[in-house]
C-alpha cells in the first residue's frame, strides 16, 4: 500500500492547478456568473494549452487518441479541474475534451464510423437517455418508453426527462421497452439522430443550476433503423447499469473540487475579517467549521481514491462506488454551506461563486441516483442479497 | 399555563389559512416563478378582503389604527401567510400591510406628519439602512459612515450594503457615526432618497430576487438636524432594539413554508414508487419525515414562547435568538429533506422547493447569523463576563 | 410556466421602465403589432436587472421596437434560450434584432 502521489501524478497535479489558476479562473471575473461556455476564441486557446499538456480526451482510450491516464490519475486531475466558479458542471469549460459516450466504444465498426469517430474529433454532441417522469434510478422497472419492430426498423413512443444537452445533441443513446413482458432483459438502447422525424425536445426543465441543462424529450412514431441498436436487443439494462456504476467515481471526484476552493477560500477570509473586535479565525466556533470542512474533504478524497483505485486494479467496485458518490456529494454540500456561512451576506451574493457551487452541489445528492438509492446499494452489498 | 390556541386564535388561524389557500396559491399559477409582487388589480382586491377580516395592518399598533393582535397570534398569522411559492420573503404579497419601520412611532410629532402617516397608509414606501460593507451584526463597530455638523445640517459620507428596497423607496432610516467609536457614536436618520448624495449604485444580486438588497453610497448627503430620529449619539438603542424585535417574526416567517414543503413530501411519498414500493413504505424516507415533524413543532414552540415572553413584558432576548437561530437552520433542514424526497422534481422549477431552498439559506445569515445568535445566547447563559 | 411567454405588452416609455424593479429574468420587445423584435435577458452582471435593461432598451430602442413584456425568473440562462429555440421553432429564424446570437449555436426545441 502507497497512499502518496507518483512523481507523475504531482506533477500532472501541479500543471493542472496552475492551469486552473492562471487561465481559467480569470476569464470569469467578466462571465455571467452562471456561464458554461466560453466564447470560441478562448476555448480554443484553452484546448491548444490542454493538448500541449498531453491531458486532451481525459476518459478517451489511448487507442482511440487519448492520454495515457488512468483513473485514479484522472480521478485527481477531476478534483483540480473543477476548482473555480463553474466547475462543477463545466470543468474548466469542457477544454480537457472528453469521450461524450463511453459506451460507444462498445459499438459496431459502422456504428464507430457513423459516430463515435465524429465525436472523438468534436464534431457531434451527444446526449444519454435513460430517466424518465417515471424515474431514473430503477431502469428495469422505470422505463416505460416503448420501442416496437416494424420490419427493418423500430417505432418509438414514450418520454424522457432530465436529459442533459438533448437540445443540443446530434445523436444520443436512448433507453426503451423493447419486451413488455420482461423487466432487466426488456430494454434494449438505440442510437437515436436528435434531427429525425418524431424526436422532439419539448422543453428546458429550468432547475437549481443553469449549466448543463436538462431537458424534456417526447418521441412520436420515431423510427429507428435496427442496426441502430447499440449492443444487443435486450441488452440495454447492463450498458445503463455499468455507466450508472462507472460514472458514479469521476461524478464523486468533481464535487470535491468546489469544495476544496470553498474551503481555501473560506480559510483566508476567517483571518481577515473581523466581528466583535476580532478575526473569524481566532474563534473558536469558526475554527470547528474550518476542521469540520477539512475532515470532510480528507475523507471524501480517500473514498473516491478508494473507488478509483479499485476499478485500475479491476477489482468489483460496486459498494466503493456507491459510497464514494454518496459520501462526496453530502460532504462538498456542507464544506460548500459552511464556507458561505462564514462569508455571511457575501457568501450569497453573485458577486463570489459560493452561491452557484450551493445550488449545484445540492442537484449531485440526486442526480446520478440519490444519496438514498447509494444506501439501498450498499445496505444490498453489506446485509447480502436476501435484501430486495 | 394553556399551550392550546383559544377560540379567536383558531378563527384567525383558519381564516388565514383558508385566505392563503383560496385567494393566494391560485394566482401563483400564473405568476412569474421569482415574482414577489401582484398585480396592481389584484393587490387591491385582496387588501379589501383583509381588512374585511379585520386584519390589515397587522403590527400597527392600535392607537394608529391598527388592529390590536398580539405577537404570539402575529406569530400564527406569519406562519400560515408563508404557505405558498412567494411565502418567504413576500409573505401574501404584503397584502396583510404592516408597519414596517416600527422606529418611526418613536418620532416627533413633526416626523411623524411627515414620515410615519404616508407610510401607514401605504403611500410611502421605506427602508433601513444599518449594514455595511464592513458588516450589519456588530453596528457599535461596524459603522463607517460619518456624519459631519455643518450648521443646521448634517453631512453624510460612506457605503451601505444588504439594504433591501432602497432603490424604490421613499425614505428611510440611515445609521451614521456622529460622534466617537462605539455605541454612544452612532446616530439614526431620516433620509429621503431623492435628495442630492443619495445614490443607489446597484441591486445585490443573490440567491434570492424577491426583495433584493441594494448597495447605497453617500456621498456629501446633506440631512437637516431636525430629521434626526431620537437623540445624537442614540443610534445603537434604536439598531439593537429593532435587531433583536425583528428576530421574532423573522422566526415566525421561516415556518411557513416548512410546514408546505412537509406536507408535499407527505402526500409524493405516497404516490411515488421505486423500486417497486411507493417511497412512504421505506422506513429510511418515513425517519426523513418524521425529523421533519419534530423540526416543525420545536420551531413554533420556541417561537411561541419568544412570543409570548415579549407580550408579557418580560426579558426575552435569549429566547428570540434561539428561535432566529432554530427556525431559519431546521426550516432549512425541512425543505431540504423535502426535496430530497422529491428527487429530480425537487429542484426544478416547476415545484416551488427550489425557491425555497435558495431563500431559506439567506435566512441562516439575515438578521444577525447563527453564529451571531449563538454568540448572544451564550453571552446570556454563561453571564457577562463572556465579551 | 408554459414554453412560450404569453402576457400582455407593455408600452416601452419612462412611465412604465420606472415602474420596473431590479429583479433578474428575461424580457421580449416587440413592435406595434406585438412581433418580437428581441428577447433579453437581465443577468447578474447588470447592475439594475430588468429595470436597467429595459431603461438600456428604451434609450436605444431597436428598430422598430415599441412595447415590452417581463418574466421575473432567476432561471434566466436557460429561459432565455428555451425563448430564443420556441421562437426559432415558430419563425425559422432569430428575432431581427437578435444579431448578439449565433442562430447555429442555440440548439433545437420542438415545443408542443
Amino acid at each position: 500500500m502507497d497512499l502518496s502521489l507518483t512523481e507523475e501524478q504531482k506533477l500532472i497535479v501541479e500543471m493542472v492547478k496552475r492551469f486552473v489558476r492562471d487561465e481559467v479562473a480569470p476569464l470569469e471575473d467578466s462571465l455571467d456568473p452562471d456561464e458554461d461556455t466560453l466564447p470560441p476564441e478562448q476555448f480554443d486557446k484553452l484546448v491548444a494549452k490542454t493538448k500541449e499538456m498531453g491531458l486532451y480526451g481525459l476518459g478517451i482510450p489511448p487507442e482511440y487518441g487519448g492520454p495515457e491516464v488512468d483513473i485514479t490519475t484522472n480521478t485527481l486531475i477531476a478534483i483540480e479541474y473543477s476548482q473555480h466558479r463553474a466547475g462543477l458542471y463545466a470543468p474548466c469549460y469542457g477544454a480537457f475534451g472528453g469521450a461524450g459516450l463511453a459506451q460507444m466504444f462498445e459499438a459496431t465498426e459502422e456504428q464507430k464510423e457513423k459516430y463515435l469517430y465524429p465525436t472523438l474529433r468534436g464534431e457531434m454532441k451527444t446526449f444519454f437517455g435513460l430517466s424518465e417522469p417515471s424515474g431514473g434510478s430503477d431502469p428495469a422497472r422505470a422505463i416505460q418508453t416503448r420501442a416496437v419492430r416494424d420490419g427493418d426498423e423500430w417505432v418509438i413512443n414514450g418520454s424522457k426527462l432530465w436529459i442533459s444537452g438533448a437540445d443540443q445533441a446530434d445523436y444520443g443513446l436512448l433507453f426503451a421497452r423493447t419486451n413488455p413482458k420482461e423487466g432487466r432483459g426488456g430494454v434494449t438502447c438505440f442510437i437515436v439522430e436528435t434531427h429525425w422525424p418524431g424526436f422532439n425536445v419539448r422543453r428546458i426543465v429550468h432547475t437549481l443550476r443553469q449549466a448543463r441543462h436538462a431537458t424534456e424529450i417526447q418521441m412520436e412514431d420515431l423510427r429507428v433503423p435496427h442496426t441502430n441498436i447499440l449492443g444487443v436487443e435486450g441488452g440495454g439494462f447492463a450498458i445503463a447499469n455499468d455507466r450508472l456504476t462507472r460514472q458514479r467515481i469521476p461524478y464523486a471526484a468533481a464535487c470535491l473540487g468546489p469544495a476544496f476552493k470553498a474551503h481555501e477560500m473560506a480559510i483566508e477570509y476567517s483571518q481577515i475579517r473581523e466581528t466583535f473586535g476580532a478575526a473569524l479565525s481566532s474563534r473558536q466556533g469558526i475554527q470547528w467549521m474550518l476542521v469540520e470542512n477539512e475532515i470532510d474533504l480528507r475523507t471524501a478524497r480517500w473514498f473516491v481514491l478508494d473507488a478509483a483505485a479499485k476499478a485500475d486494479r479491476g477489482d468489483d467496485f460496486r459498494t466503493e462506488a456507491a459510497i464514494c458518490k454518496l459520501v462526496a456529494s453530502e460532504a462538498a454540500g456542507r464544506v460548500i454551506d459552511r464556507s458561505m456561512q462564514i462569508h455571511g451576506g457575501l457568501g450569497v451574493a453573485k458577486d463570489l461563486p459560493f452561491e452557484r457551487w450551493y445550488r449545484e452541489i445540492r442537484i449531485r445528492r440526486i442526480g446520478e441516483g440519490p444519496s438514498e438509492v447509494q444506501k439501498h446499494i450498499i445496505a444490498r452489498d453489506i446485509l447480502g442479497a436476501g435484501l430486495r | 399555563m394553556d399551550l392550546a390556541l383559544t377560540e379567536e386564535q383558531q378563527l384567525i388561524v383558519d381564516m388565514v389559512r383558508r385566505f392563503v389557500r383560496e385567494e393566494i396559491v391560485p394566482l401563483e399559477a400564473d405568476l412569474d416563478p421569482d415574482a414577489d409582487e401582484l398585480p396592481a388589480e389584484d393587490f387591491d382586491r385582496l387588501v379589501e378582503m383583509v381588512k374585511n377580516m379585520g386584519l390589515y395592518g397587522l403590527d400597527t399598533p392600535p392607537e394608529y389604527g391598527g388592529p390590536e393582535i398580539d405577537l404570539v397570534t402575529r406569530c400564527l398569522i406569519a406562519i400560515e401567510c408563508g404557505q405558498h411559492r412567494a411565502g418567504l420573503y413576500a409573505p401574501c404579497y404584503y397584502v396583510f400591510g404592516g408597519a414596517r419601520q416600527a422606529q418611526l412611532f418613536e418620532a416627533t410629532a413633526e416626523q411623524q406628519d411627515k414620515y410615519l402617516y404616508p407610510m401607514l397608509d401605504g403611500k410611502k414606501k421605506v427602508f433601513f439602512a444599518l449594514s455595511e460593507p464592513s458588516g450589519g451584526s456588530d453596528p457599535a463597530r461596524a459603522i463607517q459612515t460619518r456624519a459631519v455638523r455643518d450648521g443646521d445640517d448634517w453631512i453624510l459620507n460612506g457605503t451601505k450594503l444588504w439594504i433591501s428596497g432602497a432603490d424604490r423607496a421613499d425614505y428611510g432610516l440611515l445609521f451614521a457615526r456622529t460622534g466617537g467609536p462605539g455605541r454612544g457614536g452612532v446616530t439614526a436618520f431620516i433620509v429621503e432618497t431623492q435628495w442630492e448624495g443619495f445614490n443607489v449604485r446597484r441591486a445585490v444580486h443573490t440567491l434570492r430576487s424577491a426583495k433584493y438588497a441594494n448597495e447605497i453610497e453617500l456621498t456629501d448627503l446633506r440631512v437637516p438636524h431636525e430629521n434626526i430620529l431620537g437623540q445624537e449619539g442614540g443610534g445603537f438603542a434604536i439598531a439593537n432594539d429593532r435587531l433583536m424585535r425583528q428576530r421574532i417574526p423573522y422566526a415566525a416567517e421561516c415556518i411557513g413554508i416548512a410546514v408546505k414543503a412537509n406536507e408535499m413530501a407527505v402526500e409524493y411519498s405516497k404516490i411515488r414508487e421505486t423500486f417497486g414500493a411507493p417511497l412512504s413504505e421505506r422506513q429510511g424516507i418515513q425517519w426523513m419525515l418524521v425529523e421533519n415533524e419534530i423540526d416543525i413543532r420545536a420551531m413554533k414552540w420556541l417561537t411561541f414562547d419568544a412570543a409570548c415572553k415579549a407580550d408579557r413584558g418580560d426579558p426575552f432576548r435569549t429566547e428570540s435568538a434561539i428561535a432566529k437561530l432554530q427556525c431559519s437552520e431546521l426550516s432549512g433542514k425541512v425543505v431540504d429533506r423535502s426535496m430530497q424526497i422529491h428527487g429530480g422534481l425537487g429542484v426544478a422549477k416547476d415545484l416551488p422547493l427550489e425557491r425555497w431552498y435558495r431563500e431559506i439559506r439567506i435566512r441562516r445569515i439575515g438578521e444577525g447569523p447563527s453564529e451571531v445568535q449563538k454568540h448572544v445566547i451564550a453571552r446570556d447563559i454563561i453571564g457577562s463576563g463572556l465579551r | 410556466m408554459a414554453v412560450r411567454l404569453d402576457k400582455s405588452w407593455i408600452p416601452l416609455n419612462d412611465e412604465n421602465v420606472a415602474k420596473l424593479a431590479a429583479h433578474l429574468g428575461v424580457y421580449q420587445l416587440a413592435n406595434d403589432d406585438g412581433e418580437i423584435l428581441y428577447i433579453g435577458m437581465a443577468g447578474a452582471r447588470s447592475l439594475f436587472g430588468l429595470k436597467g435593461e429595459l431603461k438600456t432598451a428604451l434609450e436605444e430602442p431597436p428598430a422598430g421596437v415599441t412595447q415590452f413584456r417581463i418574466e421575473v425568473n432567476m432561471s434566466y440562462r436557460t429561459r432565455r434560450l428555451e425563448l430564443l429555440q420556441t421562437y426559432m421553432h415558430d419563425h425559422g429564424e432569430l428575432p431581427a434584432a437578435n444579431t448578439d446570437i449565433d442562430a447555429n449555436s442555440i440548439g433545437r426545441l420542438r415545443p408542443g
